[in-house]
């Protein structure tokens, strides 16, 4: 790297000119030095720039002489002395710069307020009714398909169902697991009090068959498989994939969104069984541990006293969780617009939405099974 | 002499994997010039490119820029390097959640102490610089068109002065007329700056319209560098079809 010098300027005011001596060297790296006191500088009249002592100097050199020498003066400055380079620089960099700035729209405050609430309104209506118009066409779209199984494409159904299900199994296990040694050992602690740690059964039983078995299934659904949903086809229309894939007859609904419903709407279910299991063995291995209840006493209780019932409520949502999650995630990806900001944005709100779907379907269940007397 | 050797590449070699790209490579650029890279497709320009900028490693052999090779620096220094280029990819590259304004400060940002007025009204004038309206700083790169975004990515290159000046396929993708506006913009600023352009380029007219020297690579290795004369009377297949071909004669005027 070359050594630079600091630049400096004089002002030099007779009668009829003023003369603006500049020396050192006027570069990107040091011009903001000199900058603010360019600035402070008032109109006079007409200008001489004097380079004769100019060191090095660039385009934004260049450009603050520029600059300051039209806030000097209205005419066209006069450059005296000799550099290589200043004359062309200037000429150039005051040549494109001598236009008119474009006015920008300004605004603020209260109504720029309002006007976001009303959009933001406005958008949470549209997005409802959207998603409601995705469902019909989604379930149109499958439907036909359903009627016509040979043009499905088994492929990739078998493939999202790897990817998204077999895939998700341990995590899903997992956290059902240590969910359920939770569970027990709430139940184990506070019910200990009453003298009556057994029923610690049937609380793992209930919550984990009825609601907590499936929830969590969802809830990692919801957050694993719907974003990358989401990022996939989000993705693929990024680049023009989706648009290649509709000139050659194909149609996204078909060989994007119907395989990932089918095959999450097949898979949930198994996953929630498998989460359902896991979280049981959690409250058996607490229940052991803490309260002595051996496994054997513990699944003969949880036979006795926990119906079939709870455990096909649980498992009757799973499939609902699993296409929801899906149509979200395939909506979203499909919406995603040219930017890797919008890929981006779509999949937080595509997880967001999948997971208060979620909650808030689960709630109604809830309300629907009690209304049922279940 | 040497001192006006501004890239020095010597015994090159890069690989990916057992794919070797380039071997025995050697090649000097003078400073203030205009090169063009030429090669068939998939002959190593862009890989090229990326080995002398520091993005692929080469598998051996050197490369210096301004005098100093790369992999020798430490990151300060190689900063200080990095601040001397600007380069511009075969799309732009232009960040997406940035408008073209705050695209072409990020580099000012990065590595300079300007104040926030005055980068950004460096940056407005290198935007402007770069052949776009005005009204282009706030838009975001996705509301461009392709020609546009290239200027953008050409302003944000060009936001620090560099000395020198890196494109890869400036002009693949534009039409004609913006191609060879393209062209005149590059070569006006290479006077105006004293920049010295490495060009990577397939287009004849480009190479016709701007190049000082065209380097052609081609067998792993530099075939030839010259003028566009001086290649035209190259011995060589690959050389011969490419200028005395329908659309190498179009263009010099052959």
């Amino acid at each position: 790297m070359t050594e630079t010098s600091t630049p400096e300027f004089a002002l030099e005011t007779s009668d009829e000119e003023t003369i603006l001596h500049v020396s050192g060297d006027w570069t990107v790296r040091t011009v903001q030095a000199v900058d603010a006191d360019l600035r402070a500088l008032s109109h006079t009249g007409r200008v001489v720039l004097d380079v004769s002592e100019l060191g090095q100097l660039d385009t934004a050199g260049a450009f603050v002489l520029d600059r300051t020498a039209r806030q000097l003066s209205d005419d066209e400055p006069e450059i005296r002395g000799q550099h290589s380079v200043a004359d062309n620089l200037i000429s150039q960099v005051h040549a494109v710069t001598d236009v008119e700035e474009p006015k920008r729209k300004r605004s603020g405050g209260l109504i720029d307020m309002l006007e976001r609430t009303g959009r933001g309104v406005h958008h949470v209506l549209q997005e409802g009714v959207a998603t409601l118009a995705f469902l019909g066409e989604t379930m149109v779209t499958t439907t036909r398909l359903l009627l016509t199984p040979w043009k499905l494409r088994w492929t990739s159904i078998v493939a999202v169902m790897e990817e998204a299900g077999l895939d998700a199994m341990p995590i899903v296990a997992f956290l059902s697991f240590f969910v359920g040694l939770v569970v027990a050992f709430i139940g184990a602690t506070t019910l200990r009090d009453l003298g009556s740690q057994v029923f610690t059964v049937e609380l793992v039983g209930y919550a984990m068959f009825r609601e907590l078995g499936v929830l969590l299934t969802g809830i990692v659904l919801a957050g694993r498989t719907n974003s990358s949903f989401t990022a996939q086809i989000g993705t693929m229309k990024m680049r023009q994939e989706l648009d290649a894939m509709q000139t050659l007859g194909l149609k996204p609904m078909e060989v994007l969104v119907t395989p990932r419903i089918i095959a999450m709407v097949v898979v949930t279910p198994v996953l929630a069984f498998v989460g359902t299991l896991s979280g049981v063995l959690g409250g058996i291995i607490v229940s052991w541990l803490t309260l002595d209840i051996n496994p054997t006493l513990f699944l003969d209780r949880l036979q006795n006293t926990v119906p079939i019932e709870q455990f096909w409520i649980g498992m009757s949502k799973a499939p609902v969780f699993g296409f929801v999650v899906a149509l979200i995630a395939c909506r979203q990806g499909l919406n995603v617009g040219g930017s890797v900001q919008s890929l981006g944005s779509k999949t937080t709100t595509s997880v967001v939405q999948a997971i208060f779907s979620i909650i808030v379907i689960d709630a109604l269940f809830a309300i629907f099974y009690m209304e049922m007397g279940l | 002499m040497s001192d006006d050797i501004i890239i020095r590449i010597r015994d090159l070699k890069t690989a990916y994997g057992d794919h070797v790209v380039h071997e025995h490579l050697d090649l000097d650029i003078r400073k203030g010039e205009i090169i063009g890279v030429i090669a068939p497709s998939g002959g190593g320009k862009s890989v090229l490119l990326r080995a002398i900028i520091g993005l692929k490693q080469p598998a051996a052999g050197s490369i210096e820029v301004f005098g100093k090779q790369l992999e020798t620096l430490s990151e300060d220094q190689r900063s200080e390097v990095e601040r001397r280029w600007g380069v511009m990819f075969q799309d732009g590259a232009l960040f997406s959640n940035l408008t073209v304004r705050e695209n072409v400060m990020v580099p000012m940002r990065e590595h300079t102490n300007l104040s926030e007025q005055l980068s950004r009204e460096l940056a407005d004038m290198k935007i402007l610089m770069a052949g776009l309206q005005p009204d282009a700083g706030p838009k975001y790169p996705s509301d461009l068109s392709g020609g546009m975004r290239k200027r953008a990515a050409l302003a944000r290159a060009l936001a620090l002065d560099p000395e020198l000046l890196f494109l890869d396929e400036p002009t693949a993708g534009l039409d004609p007329i913006t191609a060879a506006a393209f062209d005149q913009l590059i070569r006006s600023l290479q006077k105006a700056m004293g920049l010295t352009v490495f060009l990577v380029t397939h287009d004849v007219d480009t190479l016709n319209a701007t190049c000082d020297r065209i380097a052609v690579l081609g067998d792993k290795h530099v075939l030839a560098v010259g003028t566009i004369d001086e290649l035209r009377a190259f011995d060589h297949p690959w050389v011969q079809e490419y200028f005395g071909g329908p659309r190498g004669r179009a263009a010099t005027g052959h």
